[in-house]
């Protein structure tokens, strides 16, 4: 009985959400700009503040991706946003964005101020945010079946 | 809309606003306007420096190329001056060298292709190309022997194959001319329209793989036996490291005879315009110095270059005021820094400067400098394109600058020309080298011969 349920409901969802296989590059990109940023603050070496601001770039580039494909999730898996989750996930999404964005900004500056401080903070929260958000988008898989088709 | 009324999105909005709010705060502070103060509060002795800026999204605005370039135009000169193209269909004139004999050396280059190291990178070069910037150079020397009604009597190349050639002064038969990346020695036999000889390498100097500043400005001392090279930084501040920078950014003393070194000069960003000021044969430079302080930072300066002397870049700039954007800093370094004598105001870009010791100009351009403003690329108005006139008195600036050429902007901003090198012909007038025109002009006096007239 359960079993069947959960069927219907995959599938009147319509299966795997297609902007999740975007997420993990901007994911990883904007998590290693935290890294290269961590690196330049301790050693004022240049390279690293060139990764930082190509992550991000890549990143960015990524995340347009993401969001075209999650607004054709949205226009084709609409009941998802009744979800509690929905909306978080997806101001979460909208604010590393946004951030990133700004963080580009300042990342092509010249030299120190680049990174330190105002770089390093927004890169730092750009991470907290992702975890905050991804975890949430896992509990809709999870607890609320989102893309789960068996 | 049904589905945003099923959610309880009340409550959810809130962050949501709060973060909208507090993003185009953050957005707006970075990007708010500052009132540009008037460049003529950056001229002279005592500029007027504000706050340091930083930016979020630098202003880009650079005058792209007039579609027809001058056409007919020429020009626009101050009162009893005149002005004519002296010839035209250049590639990229930057300098010009005027020989004993009266022949005009015109060196036509550009710089070599700059790296990209970061995504700034690719739209800076998007940019520079919209305004000219990028133009294929001749890497050539062409020879203009004037005839004695003004015009040209013979044209020809007179040195070709050179690599970012900028920089050129003859000692004795020895014509030197310094390349982007070494400094070439060449015999020079009077009256020659053409040098076949392959040369020979007297030093190398600070070139590639990046290259940013690659004019390398070359004047030779009044006895004929030092040679001084201006050698401008890698870099706007340090962004490529501090590393790269070796020797750079610098006034470079050359022994002619063995082509040793050694640093006459540290911290000037970008020096050219290599000249001795003839009353009292010190040496005098125009530095191009930092951008993305804000549009009124850093003003770029004409100075006397003293022996030993350090300027600032890049911890500090007009003396004392620290670079934040330099880490790790030298205090033992800023401590010296050497005030500069004479701002030229912020972005103008010198690139061209040659003190007037001749008499046929009207006498109130005499004893002084000019000084070839390029043109700002980085500021909102434009700033600078033009040639402006520094009175000087006791072998120092004793007056405000006067505009003695300008007109290369049309109405709408747009560049018929840019000017870069100056030099004073035998018969005393100014020469110009035009980059984005690529034209050579000549300004000479509009009334009859003024002489020694008072």
């Amino acid at each position: 009985m359960s079993m069947a349920n959960s069927q219907t409901t995959a599938l009147t969802r319509g299966g795997v959400p297609l902007h999740r296989l975007f997420i993990p590059f901007p994911i990883v990109c904007f998590t290693g700009t935290l890294l290269t940023d961590i690196a330049y603050s301790l050693t004022d070496e240049v390279m690293w503040e060139r990764f930082s601001i190509w992550l991000l770039s890549a990143g960015l580039v990524m995340a347009a991706f993401a969001v075209i494909a999650g607004i054709i999730d949205l226009l084709f898996m609409r009941r998802i946003l009744r979800q509690h989750p929905a909306w978080f996930h997806i101001l979460g999404s909208i604010i590393v964005v946004a951030l990133s964005a700004l963080n580009v900004m300042v990342h092509s500056r010249d030299a120190y101020t680049a990174v330190v401080p105002q770089g390093l903070i927004l890169s730092a929260i750009v991470v907290l945010v992702m975890i905050v958000t991804n975890w949430t988008g896992r509990g809709m898989i999870y607890s609320d079946g989102v893309g789960v088709t068996r | 809309m049904r589905s945003i009324k099923a959610s309880p999105s009340t409550v959810r909005f809130s962050p949501f606003v709060f973060t909208c709010v507090a993003l185009s705060a953050v957005a707006l502070s970075g990007c708010q306007e500052e009132k540009i103060a008037d460049p003529s509060t950056q001229i002279g002795a005592n500029p007027v420096l504000p706050e340091p800026q930083q930016y979020l999204l630098p202003p880009i605005q650079i005058a792209q190329a007039a579609a027809a370039k001058w056409g007919d135009a020429v020009p626009t000169v101050a009162h009893g001056l005149r002005v004519e193209a002296l010839a035209k269909d250049f590639e990229h004139p930057r300098q010009i060298y005027v020989l004993p004999n009266g022949d005009i050396l015109v060196v036509e280059a550009n710089g070599p292709k700059a790296p990209v190291f970061r995504p700034k990178d690719l739209i800076t070069g998007l940019v520079q190309s919209f305004a000219g910037a990028k133009e294929k150079g001749g890497n050539r020397i062409t020879l203009l022997r004037p005839n004695a009604d003004g015009g040209v009597e013979q044209r020809s190349v007179f040195l070709d194959h050179l690599n970012s050639p900028f920089g050129v002064a003859l000692a004795g038969h020895d014509l030197y001319v310094a390349d982007t990346d070494k400094l070439m020695r060449y015999p020079y036999v009077d009256g020659a329209t053409r040098i076949t000889d392959p040369g020979t390498k007297l030093t190398d100097l600070p070139g590639g793989p990046i290259d940013h500043h690659w004019t390398k400005s070359l004047v030779a001392s009044p006895d004929g036996s030092k040679l001084y090279v201006g050698v401008g930084s890698n870099s706007n501040i340090t962004e490529n490291g501090i590393a790269v920078e070796f020797e750079r950014a610098a006034i470079w003393e050359i022994d002619r005879a063995t082509g040793a070194h050694r640093i006459f000069a540290s911290g000037t960003r970008n020096p050219t315009g290599l000249q001795f000021e003839p009353q009292t044969g010190a040496l005098w430079a125009i530095v191009n110095e930092r951008d993305e302080l804000g549009p009124n930072l850093v003003p770029d300066y004409l100075t006397s270059v003293k022996d030993g002397g350090f300027y600032g870049w890049p911890y500090s700039y007009f003396g004392r005021h620290l670079d934040p954007r330099v880490m790790p800093q030298r205090p033992d370094l800023v401590a010296k820094a050497i005030v500069p004598d004479y701002a030229l105001s912020s972005h103008v870009a010198p690139l061209g400067l040659t003190f007037y010791t001749a008499s046929k100009l009207p006498p109130v351009y005499h004893g002084g400098a000019f000084v070839a403003e390029h043109g700002s690329w980085d500021r909102s108005p434009l700033n600078g394109y033009k040639v402006v006139y520094v009175p000087f008195s006791d072998g120092k600036p004793s007056g405000p600058a006067q505009d003695v050429v300008t007109g290369f902007l049309t109405a709408d901003d747009h560049a018929r020309g840019r000017p870069v090198g100056l030099a004073i012909d035998k018969t005393g007038s100014l020469l110009i080298a035009d980059d984005v025109g690529d034209t050579v002009w000549r300004v000479s006096s509009s009334g009859p011969m003024t002489g020694d007239a008072r």
